[in-house]
């Protein structure tokens, strides 16, 4: 049962991520990476990591695609790889050295990575992360803060109109 | 239950997906939707990996990968805008101002 539900989970996601590549609209991409970040909410919920599940429901689907929408509205875009396309060759070199580069991670991660015994799954609910969070990663939890401090003021700076 | 490989598996395909659209897309904002495509392939498989080890440790990496998403998507996205108040098209391959 579970692995069907993994099978469904994972062909959700290659479907939607397809069409994220696939889709000439960047509207539709949009809508296709919501379903994308969404079945990878899911899969975190199928491996037992609730918090992460809602957290990137929350971030991903919501903050973040909501960016996205908002930043297709203001553009206007849809004309933009219509015209003749000066690197097509090189596209088309694209997907055999992406194919390329699948076999080496497959087979960098066939060596070994995997190889050792496994353990039994930590509890993936807020209390298991908070205190790993708040003891071990209490350094980077709080220069995250930083980060994102930097990243909103960046954004204004970048986005004022000079008068 | 699933065994690990299978999502480490899923995420190198997603991750290859997402370089694909890196590459063979010419709209900055689709270029975007695929890095967070890759930043989310390398998330599964950092949930994935921690629970195959028994820690909490790929996770609270994960949380710290969210964090920087946001914060690169936010000023990725404005610089996205200023460059289009600039140049009114959006295409990346015009954008060879700076090529010697």
């Amino acid at each position: 049962m579970s692995l069907f539900t993994f099978a469904v989970l994972a062909v959700l996601a290659i479907g939607s991520a397809a069409g994220l590549l696939l889709r000439r609209n960047p509207i539709h991409g949009a809508l296709f990476l919501v379903v994308n970040l969404a079945t990878v909410a899911a899969l975190f919920l199928t491996l037992r990591a609730e918090f992460l599940a809602a957290v990137q429901v929350i971030v991903y689907a919501g903050a973040i695609a909501v960016l996205f929408v908002f930043a297709i509205m203001v553009l206007i875009p849809g004309k933009e790889e219509t015209g003749p396309d000066p690197l097509r060759g090189q596209r088309w070199l694209a997907v055999p050295i992406v194919a390329v580069f699948l076999i080496l991670l497959a087979l960098g991660l066939g060596s070994g990575v995997l190889g050792s015994a496994a353990k039994p799954a930590v509890p993936g609910g807020a209390e298991a992360l908070g205190r790993v969070l708040f003891t071990d990663y209490l350094f980077p939890f709080e220069v995250t803060s930083v980060l994102l401090l930097a990243a909103i003021v960046g954004v204004m700076a970048l986005t004022k109109r000079r008068a | 239950m699933v065994p690990e490989s299978y999502y480490v598996a899923l995420s190198a395909v997603l991750f290859s997906m997402g370089v694909l659209g890196v590459l063979i897309r010419r709209n900055p904002l689709v270029i975007f939707m695929s890095i967070e495509l890759m930043l989310n392939a390398a998330n599964l498989a950092l949930v994935a990996l921690g629970q195959r080890h028994g820690t909490a440790e790929g996770q609270a990496l994960v949380f710290f990968v969210l964090c920087v998403a946001a914060a690169e998507v936010a000023v990725g996205l404005a610089i996205i805008v200023a460059i289009f108040r600039l140049r009114r098209r959006l295409s990346v391959d015009e954008l060879s101002t700076l090529r010697g």
